[in-house]
């Protein structure tokens, strides 16, 4: 697969150009799609929790989380296979429960695909225009558009038997997109490809996805796919939105210590908080350590349990002390993850506590500064860190 | 390579055996003359004067003998029309039946597999006669439309057609359930919900996916059914009395009551030439879903 035409959104998920695209900060859209208090019960087990949400054209929404954490039954819930038991789920404004799936303008993307195996390839994607009554001389087009928007033009008599995985993936993708639905809902689109390929086609997606200008949900449990594709990316437990933002604020200013370590690596440091000036604070973190300093606009009370999450990279590992850094520890290294482009260090620290800090590997592992059981320094700055209540 | 030799050679020992020796017997008994005898029959054909004097003297008076008296093409075509309809009957109360098994919840799969091959437990024979008890002018069904005042007289039902066909549906029906209980098990319910995603109603995804997905096991069901019912003989001469002309009751009549040997042979030799069609129709069906499946 070849990189997408337009430029991609960048890795912090918003358009690189002027026109930021943040319909959720401009008071004057309406959302696609309005989750009210929806509640799913399923028996006694709760599903979805009183979940209120704003989806918004053009967006390509992530749902992310652990399996069973509900993301599934908001995605059927869309399709028209679930009803909410109780709340309101509204598309444009209106209230979806009575529309039957097959009223909806909205498709779904299965996970297993779900291609029809007696119809080839072509069959499949005209399969839900026939069902519009669509002129013979449209839907042939139609076609013929999706299976070059997809690169499946030489397959299209094929049975889908006879064509490999990826491909199979995009005869789904063209088939729901068939329809120009106002939302597509994907279902872990890409969980059966190897990783090159899915990662190549991630940017696929994006690009038709900005090509349509469909609204596009995603549901995965892959926290890379989420953070590349998506402009925004919730992050679901037990049935509820821990947090819904893009991915960069995902990830450098998460709202708990759950989406703290939900999405990428990060290191949890326990202690109490004491305010120390204008919106910075002092943690006492273990008994007879200096106190680590953290700036946070969360206002903290003197004395209230708090836990300091920092990334990795964030930390840098020295020999020497560094002399002007906001925190520095002292610990020794335990164990060293070598990932070729990056090295992790998983230094002890005094009490037992241990902290990772990873460098990129500049140099030739051959000429590694720090080996097991060297005594390190590890040092942040005060705005590394996130200080988290809970 | 003996071993393997051993295992290929197994089943066609057993196919010799039980297949075409016996069909060569009742060939050559088609082959020869009636006379009044032990066996009833003056083979045509000795080892002593070879296959090529067999060959050169080869006598097809019984076969010509079925085309002049019109009891047997009537009772083949009367047969082939029995089959038929029985095969679509039970159809018709299979697929839902077995429908409704497949969408039952997975725990209860299993017992209701168990209640449809539960009457093979009984024999046959038993069974048959149980539909005569139920269905005779003063058995079970009528005492019980009569009790309920359904009906004012009794209906007649056994030794008729009717009663043929209800025997046929009811001993068949396993062999049509099960094939497409097994297409249908296997059905991914997914492609239902793609399919109502993208416009169909339950009618449409039903007649656009399920009816073609279960196509192999519909088929195999109808030739599992078509096939043994075409040369029943059982419920025809039990339940379907002296008006059921079948090609069985005509063979075994021909067999036992006129012990003329040739001619029943012809007939059997017939009959299994009229289901070779249908036979390799079945293996083709089961082969080209092998093929799919892989």
């Amino acid at each position: 697969m070849g990189q997408p035409e337009t430029a991609p959104r960048s890795a912090t998920g918003e358009m690189p150009h002027a026109g930021v695209f943040e319909p959720w900060n401009d008071p004057a859209e309406s959302p696609l799609i309005r989750f009210r208090n929806v509640t799913k019960r399923f028996g006694e087990f709760t599903a979805i929790d009183d979940l209120t949400l704003d989806i918004y054209e053009r967006e390509f929404f992530a749902l992310l989380g652990p399996s069973g954490c509900g993301k599934t039954t908001m995605m059927r819930m869309l399709a028209g296979f679930e009803a909410p038991t109780e709340g309101v789920i509204e598309l444009s404004g209106q209230d979806i429960a009575p529309i039957p799936p097959n009223k909806r303008a909205v498709n779904m993307m299965f996970q297993s695909y779900a291609l029809f195996p007696h119809l080839s390839v072509w069959e499949n994607i005209a399969f839900g225009l026939r069902r519009d009554r669509m002129p013979k001389r449209d839907l042939e087009a139609r076609v013929e558009e999706m299976l070059r928007l997809t690169r499946l033009d030489q397959f299209a008599r094929r049975k889908p038997h006879q064509i490999s995985g990826g491909q199979r993936q995009r005869v789904a993708l063209a088939r729901s997109l068939a329809k120009a639905p106002k939302l597509l809902l994907l279902d872990e689109p890409l969980g059966a490809l190897d990783k090159k390929l899915r990662q190549d086609t991630q940017f696929e997606l994006m690009d038709i996805q900005e090509k349509t200008g469909t609204t596009f949900v995603i549901v995965t449990h892959d926290q890379e796919e989420a953070m590349t594709v998506a402009s925004r990316v919730a992050v679901m437990d037990n049935g509820r939105i821990i947090q819904a933002d893009t991915p960069a604020r995902i990830y450098e200013s998460p709202s708990s210590v759950y989406v703290a370590d939900f999405i990428g690596d990060v290191n949890i440091i326990q202690g109490r908080a004491t305010p120390d000036g204008d919106e910075a604070y002092r943690v006492d973190w273990a008994q007879g350590q200096t106190p680590l300093t953290a700036s946070s606009a969360t206002r903290f009370e003197p004395g209230q349990a708090c836990h300091l999450a920092i990334r990795p990279e964030k930390v840098t590992i020295s020999s020497d002390r560094p002399a002007d850094a906001a925190n520095a520890v002292q610990g020794k290294v335990h164990d060293i993850a070598y990932l070729g482009n990056l090295s992790t260090y998983h230094v002890e620290l005094p009490g037992g506590v241990i902290i990772k800090a990873q460098t990129a590997n500049t140099r030739r592992l051959s000429r590694r500064s720090y080996t097991w059981e060297d005594t390190v320094w590890l040092s942040w700055t005060a705005t590394a860190g996130v200080l988290l209540a809970g | 390579m003996m071993r393997r030799f051993l295992l290929i050679a197994t089943p066609y020992a057993w196919l010799l055996a039980l297949f075409l020796v016996p069909f060569a017997i009742v060939l050559k008994i088609s082959l020869s003359d009636v006379a009044l005898a032990r066996p009833p029959y003056v083979p045509q054909f000795s080892w002593e004067e070879g296959i090529g004097a067999f060959l050169s003297q080869l006598d097809l008076e019984n076969f010509v003998f079925l085309t002049q008296d019109d009891l047997y093409w009537k009772a083949y075509l009367s047969s082939l029309r029995i089959a038929v309809m029985s095969t679509v009957l039970t159809l018709l109360v299979g697929y839902p039946v077995a429908y409704a098994m497949a969408r039952a919840p997975q725990e209860w799969r299993p017992t209701l597999m168990m209640l449809v091959i539960l009457p093979f437990w009984t024999s046959f024979l038993i069974r048959v006669y149980a539909w005569m008890g139920i269905l005779s002018n003063e058995g079970y069904l009528n005492q019980f439309l009569l009790g309920i005042g359904a009906i004012s007289e009794p209906l007649t039902i056994l030794n008729t057609q009717v009663a043929v066909y209800i025997g046929i549906v009811y001993t068949y029906l396993p062999f049509m359930i099960l094939p497409i209980y097994s297409a249908l098990d296997r059905l991914d319910g997914s492609l239902i919900e793609a399919a109502e995603d993208l416009g169909c109603s339950r009618a449409q995804a039903f007649w656009l996916v399920t009816i073609p997905l279960s196509r192999p096991g519909i088929i195999a069901g109808c030739f599992l059914v078509f096939i043994p019912v075409l040369g029943e003989f059982v419920i025809p001469s039990l339940l379907g009395g002296s008006g059921t002309l079948m090609i069985g009751k005509v063979l075994w009549e021909e067999f036992f009551n006129n012990r003329d040997w040739p001619v029943a042979s012809a007939v059997a030799v017939i009959l299994l030439l009229i289901l070779i069609v249908p036979i390799i129709l079945f293996q083709r069906n089961q082969q080209k879903q092998a093929e799919a499946e892989q």
